[in-house]
């Protein structure tokens, strides 16, 4: 049942790729990406990976669609036509997802219970994480106890995404103040 | 989009349980999915939703830029800072154990901090990206 529930979900994914792919109204293609997230984000519920599911739907459906929609009001509704040949492109990127898949053959089965990221930590988080952290999601002492390192380094760079459109966006306002002024 | 009303009176109902809901993602962190990343985004998009429907202007007066600045900037201070006061309890940068005379008290405690200077920097963060974008459409 889960199987099936994944291959048709994969189905979608795939569908609404080639979708984007072939539409040439970039609305339409935001919209579209926003769904794509949607349907990872179940997919990802599925999967038994609420919280990422949680940040995929919000962030990815959610935020992302909106700023593309504002990138999209600066620029044109629709693509111009290229007329260079896509041969190169196209080879560069057959030859990167060969690769890709390639390497997914070395990879443990999905849910394979002898996969070596189920033999590392992770044992040790869920057997003593509710002794020495205490959440019942043990999601979160990961996130903010155990790895809480990590999580400051991410802030930090959602800190400096902030800045650089401060500083990018920003400053040109003044500029045009000052010359009006 | 001031004359349509249908959209003006969903938003004005959607807007205070998107806030509210973002709270509660935000505070039960601990114990269901969630936590500061997510509660910052929906409280972003509860004021982004606010933006679209009732205008820019009105939305930089809720939420102006120095403000903003301020909130990005004491988020992360907010995380840095809980690291080093657990360095001043006794304890290693982070490490929350130290925070309070029961470890696990001083876990939670640590945890509730830094995922509201988690929450406060990424919700900031994302107004902040959304309103430049869209100051440059106005100009």
């Amino acid at each position: 049942m889960e199987t099936t529930v994944t291959i048709i979900l994969l189905g979608f994914l795939a569908i609404i790729g080639l979708a984007i792919f072939y539409l040439e109204d970039l609305f339409a293609s935001i919209m579209l990406f926003s769904i794509y997230s949607l349907v990872s984000a179940t997919l990802l519920v599925v999967m038994d990976a609420v919280d990422v599911a949680f940040t995929e739907a919000a962030v990815g459906a959610g935020i992302s669609t909106v700023l593309m929609l504002a990138t999209l009001a600066l620029t044109r509704r629709h693509i111009r036509p290229s007329r260079q040949r896509p041969l190169l492109p196209l080879l560069i990127v057959a030859v990167t997802g060969a690769m890709l898949v390639y390497g997914t053959l070395d990879l443990p089965r999905y849910g394979d219970p002898d996969a070596p990221i189920h033999k590392h930590v992770a044992p040790r988080y869920i057997q003593q994480s509710p002794r020495e952290v205490g959440p019942p999601n043990m999601v979160t002492s990961v996130l903010a106890s155990y790895r809480g390192y990590d999580t400051l380094g991410e802030v930090n760079v959602i800190f400096c995404a902030g800045l650089g459109v401060m500083i990018l966006l920003g400053a040109s306002r003044r500029r045009r103040r000052k010359d009006e002024g | 989009m001031e004359h349509h009303v249908v959209l003006r009176v969903t938003a004005k109902l959607l807007i205070a349980p998107i806030i509210l809901f973002a709270l509660y993602v935000q505070f039960h962190g601990d114990y269901g999915p969630g936590g500061g990343f997510q509660a910052g985004v929906i409280l972003a998009a509860g004021i982004i939703l606010y933006t679209l429907i009732y205008g820019l202007d009105n939305a930089r007066r809720l939420a102006p830029d120095w403000l903003l600045r301020t909130l990005s900037c004491a988020g992360v201070l907010l995380y840095a800072g809980t690291g080093i006061a657990c360095m001043f309890a006794g304890g290693r940068f982070l490490d929350y154990s130290a925070l309070a005379s029961d470890p696990l008290k001083g876990q939670h405690l640590g945890i509730l901090l830094i995922e509201l200077g988690v929450g406060t920097t990424v919700a900031s963060v994302m107004l902040i990206i959304f309103f430049h974008f869209s100051a440059r459409k106005s100009q």
